[in-house]
């Protein structure tokens, strides 16, 4: 069950026994307090900041909707747009490809699973890291790790970070090494498929290749799905890495400047809250459309036993 | 697999298959574990160069990218600790402070709303959950300017407060839910023997319900402790005075300030401020695999 599932399963569920609201009241009274105070209440205020000229000091003053006139012609911010598309629809598939790829070698019982699955999964845990991003910095650096290995096969290699035509794949590369993940959530839908599948398409003669795309693939296209949704929402907000390997700047010539990041520089930099709010929303608006996408063309790929 | 179709056959030919057949399978074994660990090679590597690099002379760094060390030169551990206006240790100390609140918090709160949501039935109780699942998927900069002037109002900028009370307010969906699927699985019947005894929804969560799902609240700990010690996005916004400042923001100051001069330094805090995290995932990785496979983690 994922949350994928779960909206799903929305529709066709209804209330059985009494409610307890008195009881229920108590125990999510937190939660409540949390989605009000510091959730909704704040997406609300944002929203509303979003229609202002605001810096914090001078109370805000409403302008209608230049904010979002101003984006139009904002070509840093088209290019950020341009950057953050980029990265995500180009290290997202890469990531899963990869995730998918060894679940499917580390499932048949392989030996020493235990141990690949820790060390696939480890740099998920520390790719958020302030002492990775640098580790990247240096490794993708003019003299750094990667052109020694490229000079040992005998390529010249060149500053990739320095250089805006390669600084966002480094970003790419270092998204698509935190695979481990997703590939702990694939071994875990790979081993729900019954065998009993896997036998009768033995039985009636299927070869290897058949049995992947008749049985695993089907039967694993809602957890592909999860995967999928769940990165590219995640993908979208890519902050930190993008940050420390460009000193904040998200250069050279922008080329890493994630819409994050952007709005992190105008709102907290610039103090301009207001478009700051504005981009935010903008934000929200492309991963809910990414993410409503997604569910819409799931009805043609992904395959439910119900 | 095709071992079904061929195990009707002759003896004979039974064995001669074998024969042939046992090693293409060993072969397609020994390529598989070859693969990975190619790939486990290239993944680890450049983690691997640091920590062996934070345990060299500058000037080594970057002309040995081998991983063999010829004498171990702990300067930079030294120099590293001691190269900001406080001890590193003081930057751990403020991290480990903002970690345990938000781990405290999210033990509490979260387990409060999953067992309302898992097991109590009140007015709009699906769409409720609905609206917790959304939230989920919610980016922290939507709400994060109006926030920080929320918290700034109350006074709470330059303290660990915006990083720690939201977590006693259960804004961490996503372990909500895995306590949701967690506390779903335990069986019913063991609530209602409760009640019949006379026990009221207070009893049965402490009594019966928390000591059942200890194995998702050490998941909920565990991911909280690794993903707030790496955290920077929102301790970058409300800690800006170098007396709160955590490990990633220290690390970070570190790095823009000495611009690249001293590698061997940055290079020994940044195994110093990943060790927590590679000690947590050694003895907590049970936790952290189960709970991902549930639910799926980020």
């Amino acid at each position: 069950m994922t949350a994928t599932d779960e909206l799903r399963g929305l529709r066709d569920s209804r209330a059985k026994s009494k409610p307890q609201n008195k009881a229920a009241f108590w125990f999510l009274l937190p939660w409540f307090l949390g989605l009000f105070a510091v959730t909704l209440g704040p997406m609300a205020a944002s929203l509303y900041l979003s229609f202002t000229k605001y810096n914090l000091l001078q109370p805000p003053e409403f302008i209608g909707f230049a904010n979002f006139e101003r984006m139009l012609t904002d070509e840093r911010l088209h290019s950020s747009l341009a950057v953050t598309f980029t990265y995500v629809l180009v290290s997202v598939p890469i990531q899963l490809a990869l995730a998918l790829g060894l679940a499917i070698l580390l499932d048949r019982g392989i030996r020493g699973l235990a141990f690949y699955r820790s060390v696939f999964y480890l740099p998920s845990l520390l790719g958020a890291s302030v002492a990775i991003a640098v580790l990247w910095r240096t490794v993708f650096g003019t003299d750094g790790l990667f052109n020694e290995g490229l000079g040992f096969l005998g390529i010249e290699g060149r500053g990739w970070i320095s250089d805006p035509e390669t600084a966002l794949s480094t970003l790419i590369t270092l998204n698509v090494w935190t695979f481990g993940s997703p590939m702990v959530i694939f071994l875990a839908g790979l081993r729900q498929i019954p065998a009993m599948y896997y036998e009768a398409a033995a039985v009636d003669g299927a070869s290897p290749l058949r049995r992947f795309t008749s049985v695993t693939l089907p039967l694993l296209t809602p957890i592909i799905f999860f995967n999928l949704v769940l990165q590219i929402i995640h993908a979208f907000q890519s902050f930190t890495q993008a940050f420390i390997v460009s000193s904040g700047t998200g250069g050279p010539v922008d080329s890493t400047l994630f819409i994050s990041l952007y709005l992190y520089q105008r709102g907290f930099g610039n103090f301009d809250m207001g478009y700051a709010s504005a981009l935010a929303w903008l934000l929200l608006v492309i991963i809910a459309a990414f993410t409503a996408i997604n569910f819409w063309a799931s009805k043609y790929w992904v395959y439910y036993d119900d | 697999m095709t071992d079904t179709l061929t195990r009707t056959a002759a003896p004979q030919r039974a064995a001669a298959d074998r024969r042939t057949r046992r090693s293409p399978g060993r072969v397609r074994a020994f390529f598989k574990h070859l693969l990975l660990i190619a790939c486990v090679v290239v993944m680890l590597y450049p983690a691997l160069w640091m920590v062996v690099s934070s345990l060299r002379p500058n000037d080594e760094i970057f002309r040995s990218p081998g991983l063999v060390l010829t004498d171990l030169e702990t300067g930079n551990y030294e120099a590293g600790w001691n190269a900001f206006e406080h001890p590193f240790g003081f930057f751990m100390v403020n991290s480990a402070i903002v970690v345990l609140g938000a781990i405290v918090g999210n033990l509490i709160a979260c387990s409060m709303a999953a067992y309302g949501f898992a097991r109590l039935e009140f007015t709009g109780r699906r769409w409720w959950f609905a609206i917790m699942l959304l939230t989920l998927m919610l980016p922290v900069h939507v709400i994060i300017v109006p926030q920080y002037v929320l918290f700034s109002e109350f006074g709470w900028v330059n303290t660990f407060l915006p990083l720690i009370v939201p977590k006693f307010l259960a804004t961490d969906a996503f372990f909500v839910f895995l306590m949701v699927q967690f506390i779903r699985g335990i069986p019913k019947e063991l609530d209602e023997a409760a009640r019949i005894d006379g026990a009221g929804h207070p009893r049965i969560y402490f009594r019966i319900v928390l000591p059942l799902m200890v194995p998702a609240l050490a998941t909920t700990a565990i991911f909280t402790f690794i993903w707030t010690w790496n955290d920077f996005f929102s301790q970058l916004i409300y800690l800006i005075d170098p007396d709160m400042h955590t490990v990633p923001l220290a690390l970070r100051a570190f790095v823009d300030q000495q611009a690249g001069t001293n590698w061997g330094a940055t290079f020994a805090m940044s195994v110093v401020s990943l060790l927590p995290v590679f000690l947590v995932f050694l003895f907590g990785q049970r936790y952290l695999l189960r709970g991902i496979a549930t639910t799926g983690g980020k």
